[in-house]
C-alpha cells in the first residue's frame, strides 16, 4: 500500500499497526479508529457548513445584484466564523409554558438526523464510513427523523404559529417523501443493490442519462424535503412569521440554521451518488482521493442549482404544493419506475440500444407530463374565466402570451 | 466490529455534537430572563386561549394516503434490489402490484381526498 495511491487506507493501516504494536487488542484498536473516524467526519461536516453559508450568501448576493458578505476577510470569507462566535455568546431565551423535553430535543435531533446520513455516504472507493448493504433504506429511515424534530420543536414551543407550521411542514414532508422514495427505486433497480457504494460502482454511465425523469423527481422532492424556496412553506414569514423555530434563540436557533444548510448539501451529495456517479471520474479508481474531488464537484453543481432555484422562484401556495406532489410527481415517479422496469428487462444487455430506449422512454414520459400540464392549465383557466371562452377570445389572452388580432 | 458498530458510534456522536455546542453556548451566554422576554410571541398582543388547539382533519387523510404508499415502497425495495435476477414475469407481477396501488391513488383523487380545502 503506497501513500500516494490511497492516503486514507494507508493512514488507517498505519494507525492500526501502531496501536496493535503498542499492545492494544485488535478489536479495541478497531473500535478506537472507528470512534476517531466518526468524530472527524461529523466534526468536518459541521465545520463544512461555515463554508456553505459563505458560499450560499455570496451566490445569492450575486443573483440579487449585490455583493453578499464582503467585510470580514478576503471576499467576506471569515463572516460565518464571526457569526458563529456571536451566536455562541447569545442568551437562550426559554419562553413560558414550553414543553421542555421536546423543545430542547428539537434542534439537537434536526442536526443529528442530517448528520447521520454522512455515515453511509461513499466519498471515495475506499473512504466510506459504513458500507452498509441497506444504506438506501438507512438514508430514508434517518430522513424520517428530521420530521420528528420539526414536530417536536413545533409542539413544544407553546406557540400557535410554531404549531401550525409544524403541522404544515409534516404534511409537506410526508407528501414529498412518497415520490422521493419511489424515485429512489430506479437507481436501486438499475444497479440491483441497496448499497450506495454499489450504486456508484454500477454507474459507468451516470443514471441521470438512463433515468432523467426519476432524477428530476428526486431533485424536486429533495428540495421540498429540505424545505427551501419554492417549497419553503414551513417558514413562510408573511403568514407564519418564521415557522416552527419561532420561539428559539441563540444557538438553538443556530442549530436549525446549520441543519438547513447541511441538509441542502447532504441531499446534493445524495443526488450526486444516486444519479451522477458519485466519485466516478477520470483516475478515480487508481487514485481514490481524486474521487473525493469529483464527488464534491458534482454535489457542488447540484447545490448551486438548488441555490439558483431558491433565489429565482416565488413560494408555492399550500394547495399547489400538495397538488404538485400527489398529482404530478407521484404519478410521474410511478410511471418512471414501471417504464424502467419493463425496458431494462426487455433489453437486458448493456449497450447503446438499452441506453437509447431508456432515454427515449423517459423523454416521452416527460413530454406526456408536459402536455397534461398544459391541457390542465387551459381547462383551469376556462373554469375560472368562463367569459374568455364565451366572448370569443382565445384562451391564451388570459395568460397574456399571445393576442388574437381584432377583426 | 461490523459496519453497524460504526453506525451506532456515528449516531451517538451526531447527537452529542449539537448537544455539546448548545451546552457550551448556554455556559457562555448571559442569563437574564424577565417576564416580558419570556412571554410567548404573537404579533405583539397577548396570546388568547390554549396553544394546543384542534386542527384540520385534512392532515389525517394525507397521513393515511402516505401510509399506504410508504408500506408499498417497503415491499418494492426488496424487489428492486433483486431486479437483476428476476424474470420478465416477476417484473410484470410487481407492476400489477404497483398498478393496484395506482388505482387506490386514483380513487383518492376522484374522491377529492387530495384537495386542500
Amino acid at each position: 500500500m503506497d501513500f500516494w495511491t490511497d492516503p486514507y487506507l494507508f493512514l488507517v493501516n498505519w494507525l492500526q499497526e501502531l496501536l496493535v504494536g503498542w499492545g492494544v487488542p485488535a478489536a479495541t484498536s478497531a473500535f478506537l479508529l472507528m470512534l476517531t473516524g466518526a468524530f472527524i467526519l461529523a466534526m468536518g461536516a459541521m465545520l463544512f457548513v461555515l463554508g456553505l453559508i459563505w458560499f450560499e450568501r455570496k451566490i445569492a448576493g450575486r443573483f440579487q445584484d449585490r455583493f453578499g458578505p464582503n467585510r470580514i476577510g478576503p471576499w467576506g470569507i471569515i463572516q460565518p466564523l464571526a457569526d458563529m462566535l456571536k451566536i455562541f455568546t447569545k442568551e437562550h431565551i426559554t419562553p413560558d409554558g414550553v414543553d421542555l423535553v421536546p423543545y430542547n430535543l428539537g434542534p439537537v435531533l434536526s442536526v443529528a438526523a442530517v448528520l447521520a446520513v454522512w455515515a453511509v455516504l461513499p466519498f471515495t472507493l475506499s473512504l466510506v464510513g459504513a458500507d452498509l448493504d441497506v444504506s438506501v433504506l438507512y438514508v430514508v429511515a434517518i430522513g424520517g427523523l428530521g420530521e420528528i424534530a420539526v414536530v417536536l420543536s413545533g409542539w413544544g414551543s407553546n406557540n400557535k404559529y410554531a404549531l401550525l407550521a409544524a403541522f404544515r411542514s409534516v404534511a409537506q414532508l410526508l407528501s414529498y417523501e412518497v415520490p422521493l422514495v419511489i424515485a429512489l427505486l430506479v437507481p436501486v433497480m438499475l444497479s440491483g443493490s441497496l448499497s450506495l457504494n454499489d450504486i456508484v460502482r454500477g454507474q459507468t454511465l451516470p443514471y441521470v442519462i438512463l433515468a432523467p425523469v426519476a432524477a428530476f423527481v428526486f431533485f424536486l422532492t429533495s428540495i421540498a424535503e429540505v424545505g427551501r424556496s419554492p417549497f419553503d412553506l414551513t417558514e413562510a414569514e408573511s403568514e407564519l412569521v418564521a415557522g416552527f423555530n419561532i420561539e428559539y434563540s441563540g444557538l438553538k436557533f443556530g442549530m436549525f440554521y446549520v441543519a438547513d444548510f447541511l441538509h441542502a448539501f447532504t441531499i446534493s451529495l445524495l443526488f450526486a451518488v444516486l444519479f451522477l456517479g458519485g466519485w466516478q471520474g477520470p483516475y478515480a479508481v487508481q487514485y481514490p482521493m481524486l474521487g473525493l474531488l469529483w464527488f464534491f464537484l458534482k454535489a457542488g453543481v447540484v447545490y448551486f442549482i438548488g441555490v439558483w432555484m431558491r433565489v429565482s422562484f416565488p413560494r408555492f401556495r399550500i394547495d399547489q404544493m400538495m397538488a404538485i406532489s400527489w398529482k404530478l410527481l407521484t404519478p410521474l415517479a410511478i410511471a418512471a419506475v414501471i417504464l424502467t422496469a419493463l425496458i431494462a428487462k426487455l433489453i437486458p444487455t448493456d449497450g447503446i440500444l438499452r441506453t437509447g430506449s431508456l432515454l427515449a422512454a423517459n423523454l416521452l414520459l416527460a413530454g406526456c407530463a408536459m402536455l397534461a400540464l398544459i391541457l390542465n392549465r387551459k381547462k383551469k383557466i376556462l373554469k375560472e374565466f368562463p367569459l374568455s371562452a364565451a366572448s370569443g377570445f382565445s384562451v391564451k389572452d388570459v395568460t397574456g402570451k399571445t393576442q388574437r388580432s381584432a377583426q | 466490529m461490523t459496519a453497524w458498530t460504526y453506525i451506532g458510534i456515528f449516531l451517538a456522536i451526531a447527537l452529542a455534537l449539537p448537544a455539546a455546542a448548545i451546552f457550551i453556548s448556554w455556559l457562555l451566554g448571559p442569563k437574564k430572563p424577565d417576564p416580558i422576554k419570556r412571554s410567548v410571541y404573537e404579533c405583539g398582543i397577548e396570546t388568547v386561549g390554549d396553544t394546543w388547539v384542534q386542527f384540520k382533519a385534512q392532515y389525517y387523510i394525507f397521513g393515511l394516503v402516505f401510509l399506504v404508499f410508504d408500506v408499498e415502497t417497503v415491499f418494492l425495495f426488496p424487489w428492486a434490489a433483486a431486479y437483476n435476477q428476476l424474470t420478465l414475469f416477476m417484473v410484470l407481477e410487481a407492476i400489477l402490484f404497483i398498478l393496484i396501488l395506482v388505482a387506490g391513488l386514483l380513487y383518492a383523487w376522484r374522491k377529492g381526498a387530495l384537495e386542500w380545502v
